[in-house]
């Protein structure tokens, strides 16, 4: 309660955010148990889909013996928590080519795309969030949240697909699937990328932007921004100085949902885009019943969708002073 | 310019948009100065519009509500015809305090950099010229550390502390003109006397002119020299302090000035009632337990009281004091770490799952805000239609017809059950919260600060009420207040908590005459007093002698603040409990005949 508090300040955020982070990695423990169980519930494994239909029980039985798949499931489990912790999520049954190598061509793709797509939505999103607020109730809020609102509300297929027809067929703007070519110029990646980036970016700004609108909205009815205002501090001073700093809390919450959707949601825009992906990636392990590949995509995208809960929970202790000096 | 006053307003209207969509005139044709120097208060009750007009000063409508009228504050007017516009004066020349500081300073930011930020909004100088100018400001006001305590966050520091730090604000570009919205009205009685006279201190001495918004007659009698009386938007009278209060024109100031003293309405008090609900030796607090048995924030140490059949306790203290959490722990809201609750010999258990039906039925709790304690979403007939469903298994038409008795027992037309509660006043909802508890058909009614959020008028009806259902019911009441004239108009005994300790318990008439607990004397020392001059310019209060001492749970818990605290007694052992004359007991090392010198 000093004056002088400095210290004990960044302790007690210290011990917060460790909190956090201890409780992510209990969830993370968790999930993989999940993801485990689950993907051991699918019908029929990997040794059937090798060998196909026509397959005598005991050849998939012998296959089965090698591929190490009729030890008991708790085994297989610890066996395969303790490699994924060492970095080696193990071979991929169908590819026959360790799941590291496979993540690790597709890992960059799905990062670029989520990167571009999150820079691109995020300021939109506040540019729409703030204008709307402060204009609440008015012709351009009302205009905004019918264009929002829309957005939301189109599937992405929809907007991918009309985006193809109006960009790709009629303009002959830009190409209609998505391949980056080795080295490629500023121009190319751009062209390369503009519509799955375009076509993610509608759902994020819209959803992120009424997120930021409500936020900001419950803030300025409260009293300080009424004594701000009769204070004489001017509307953008008010939205920056005064609001924003109160609303980040549930802002930098709503954008980790967001950007975690980015991340592992992108399967529709992967497939329309040809984009090879790890969404689409994963989808191929589960017809594959490719379990190691599906598992360790499962364990990425838990793990970033926790990380950027936890950074967000960070930033939302850091911006409160109450929080920060528990 | 000396000659013609600093404020001046002309028919001034307010026009909001009413609830069905129409334009809805809250404001009508005030008229009024204020001369240059000189503070005019504006009183009446809420919805009087005494906030609207003040704001509409700062050419400022809540909510987009549209000012009409003439109103010029030195040579800035409304529609800035006179060069300067009222608008750009808010923070400059034009400075306002806010009601709640709690609420009006951001919590996110430190408080130095709101105090001195007018200044750097309209540039009247540096950032360094300005720190040192709030921290002389502090110093002015009191308040502790003035090199030190603009650093820290709003949650950190006291509601009167925040208080005077928003004065301090409202000071920093040494305007011509404050606007102080009540104030004081959120802070104890003992906090209020030194913020008040902080106040005044600071703006005489700036020379500013002031606008003073309140409800309480006795603050204003202090603090202004005009007094513009309010009812409904409409000016009923304005005069200055003393002709208005000694002879007051309007009967709505009559009926004011009345209410500012509640009458005593209790009933002679009975002899010896058959005990109804007995508190033995209770210590509760919040947070984890230790091994000793002691909460992390520890409230109530060892109270206990008995209350008699159709009996009126009241409980009063500070903020903090714990006399709301007497009513939790009571109402089986929180489990107390240590003693007893029995109600008529069977004793309760600690928490409310642990009681039977009947058990609950028998004591009801009726909180302070009734907004927040009664669902909006649900009609007035519904809220006690399930009280009679739960307790009574009553249905249908006889859940009808009591609920039509429950409402005439409150004094509401039986047309109210079928209105929602957000379509009540405050009063008529204070009523309804009543009426929930009363339909349990109790023994006694926890009541929390149940008058406190309503105006002085309003007051007095619910006092008269809760009067006249224990007459006519036979319910007892424990009846929590902050305020020692609400208390004395309606209990048979008094129980003064101090930080979660009885240091005085004793009936009604114990407290007209001293001798009292040094803490009781401070009580009701501090009540404003409907006269001008009763504030005096410093503390009247004396210094605490051993103020330098922390509190200790093993000593008397007012030692710090304690005018009459012995070195050599009251830091060494804990307090006796003495016998006055009157009846009282005190827990104090002085004895009576100490404490009445």
């Amino acid at each position: 309660m000093s004056a002088a508090s400095t210290p004990s300040l960044w302790r007690g955020a210290g011990r917060l955010i460790g909190k956090r982070i201890g409780l992510a990695l209990v969830t993370l423990l968790l999930v993989s148990a999940v993801i485990f169980t689950i993907s051991g519930l699918l019908p029929g494994d990997a040794a059937q889909e090798v060998l196909g239909q026509g397959a005598t029980p005991e050849q998939v039985a012998a296959l089965r013996h090698e591929m190490g798949l009729d030890r008991p499931a708790p085994v297989r489990y610890a066996e395969w928590l303790g490699s994924i912790v060492a970095g080696d999520p193990g071979q991929s049954l169908v590819a026959n080519k360790p799941v590291a190598d496979i993540i690790s061509e597709r890992l960059p793709n799905t990062l670029t795309l989520a990167a571009l797509a999150a820079l691109v939505s995020v300021p939109f999103a506040f540019l729409i969030g703030i204008a709307s607020a402060v204009s609440r109730g008015r012709k351009l809020d009302r205009g905004i949240n019918v264009l929002t609102l829309s957005m939301v509300a189109l599937p992405e297929f929809l907007v991918a697909t009309i985006a193809v027809l109006i960009f790709a067929v009629e303009l002959l703007w830009l190409p209609s699937i998505t391949i980056v070519p080795k080295d490629p110029t500023f121009a190319q990646f751009a062209r390369a990328y503009a519509m799955p980036v375009m076509v993610l970016a509608v759902g994020v700004v819209a959803q992120l932007g009424r997120m930021i609108r409500a936020a900001i909205i419950a803030e300025l009815d409260r009293p300080y921004v009424e004594m701000a205002r009769l204070k004489g501090v001017g509307p953008q001073r008010l939205v920056f100085r005064h609001v924003l700093p109160n609303a980040i809390g549930p802002i930098v919450n709503a954008m980790a949902l967001s950007l975690s959707n980015l991340f592992g949601g992108a399967i529709i825009v992967e497939t329309i885009f040809n984009y090879p992906g790890l969404a689409s990636l994963m989808v191929n392990a589960v017809t594959s019943r490719d379990m190691p590949l599906l598992q360790a995509c499962a364990m990425i995208f838990c793990a970033t969708y926790l990380l950027l809960v936890l950074i967000a929970d960070t930033v939302a202790i850091l911006a409160n002073p109450r929080l920060r000096q528990v | 310019m000396s000659l013609s006053p600093h404020v001046e307003v002309r028919n001034l209207a307010v026009t909001v948009r009413g609830p069905d969509g129409q334009p809805l005139r809250i404001i009508d044709d005030v008229s009024f100065d204020v001369a240059r120097g000189e503070v005019l208060a504006l009183i009446g009750e809420s919805g009087s519009g005494k906030t609207t007009i003040a704001l509409s000063l700062m050419g400022y409508g809540r909510g987009g509500a549209a000012i009409s009228g003439l109103i010029r504050v030195g040579d800035a007017t409304l529609d800035g015809a006179g060069g300067a516009s009222l608008a750009a004066q808010r923070g400059r020349r034009i400075t306002y305090v806010a009601q709640s500081a709690a609420a009006a300073f951001n919590p996110s930011r430190r408080v130095i950099d709101q105090v001195i930020e007018p200044a750097l909004i309209h540039r009247t100088e540096s950032a360094q010229a300005a720190r040192a100018r709030a921290i002389d400001l502090f110093r002015a006001l009191g308040l502790p550390g003035p090199e030190t305590i603009g650093s820290r966050y709003p949650h950190e520091l006291s509601g009167g502390q925040l208080q005077r730090l928003m004065a301090a604000m409202a000071l920093i570009t040494q305007p011509d003109l404050v606007i102080f919205d009540e104030p004081t009205t959120a802070l104890d009685v003992t906090t209020q006397v030194g913020v008040l006279q902080a106040f005044r201190r600071v703006v005489r001495q700036q020379g500013a002119t002031g606008v003073y918004v309140s409800h309480d007659l006795a603050v204003v009698a202090q603090m202004a020299d005009q007094i513009l009386v309010l009812n409904r938007g409409r000016v009923r009278e304005q005069n200055r302090v003393a002709a208005l209060l000694e002879a007051p024109a309007d009967d709505y100031t009559q009926l004011l000035i009345a209410a500012a003293h509640p009458v005593v309405k209790a009933q002679p008090i009975p002899a010896k009632p058959e005990p109804l609900l007995e508190i033995a030796g209770i210590s509760a607090g919040y947070g984890p337990i230790d091994r000793a048995g002691r909460p992390a924030y520890p409230v109530l140490s060892d109270v206990s009281l008995t209350i008699g059949r159709g009996a009126a306790v009241g409980v009063i203290g500070e903020s903090g004091s714990g006399k709301s959490t007497v009513a939790r722990v009571v109402a089986g809201l929180l489990a107390p770490v240590a003693g007893t609750i029995s109600l008529a010999g069977e004793t309760l258990a600690p928490t409310v799952s642990g009681r039977t039906r009947e058990q609950l039925r028998r004591v009801q709790i009726v909180f302070q805000n009734a907004d927040v304690a009664l669902n909006p979403a649900h009609s007035v007939g519904d809220i006690l239609g399930r009280v009679l469903r739960f307790y009574h298994d009553m249905h249908g038409a006889d859940a009808q017809r009591r609920v039509a008795e429950l409402l005439d027992l409150i004094r509401l037309p039986a047309t109210v059950a079928e209105r929602r509660c957000d379509e009540l006043s405050g009063g008529q909802k204070q009523r309804v919260n009543l009426a929930r508890a009363l339909a349990a058909d109790p023994d006694i009614i926890l009541c929390d600060e149940v008058t406190s959020a309503l105006d002085t008028v309003v007051r007095g009806a619910i006092l008269d009420l809760l009067a006249d259902l224990r007459r006519d019911l036979g319910v007892a009441y424990l009846f929590i207040s902050h305020d020692i004239a609400t208390v004395k108009a309606l209990c048979d005994e008094i129980v003064v908590l101090y930080k979660g300790t009885r240091v005085e318990s004793g009936r009604r008439d114990g407290y007209d005459t001293p001798p009292f607990h040094p803490y009781t004397d401070l009580l009701i020392g501090s009540v404003p007093e409907l006269r001008p001059g009763w504030l005096a310019d410093e503390s009247v209060q004396a210094a605490a002698p051993l103020a330098h001492l922390a509190e200790s749970p093993d000593l008397c818990r007012f030692l710090p603040r304690c005018p009459v605290a012995m070195a050599g007694r009251c830091d060494v052992a804990p307090p006796p409990l003495r016998e006055m004359s009157a009846g009282n007991m005190v827990l104090c090392h002085r004895t009576e005949a100490e404490l009445v010198g």
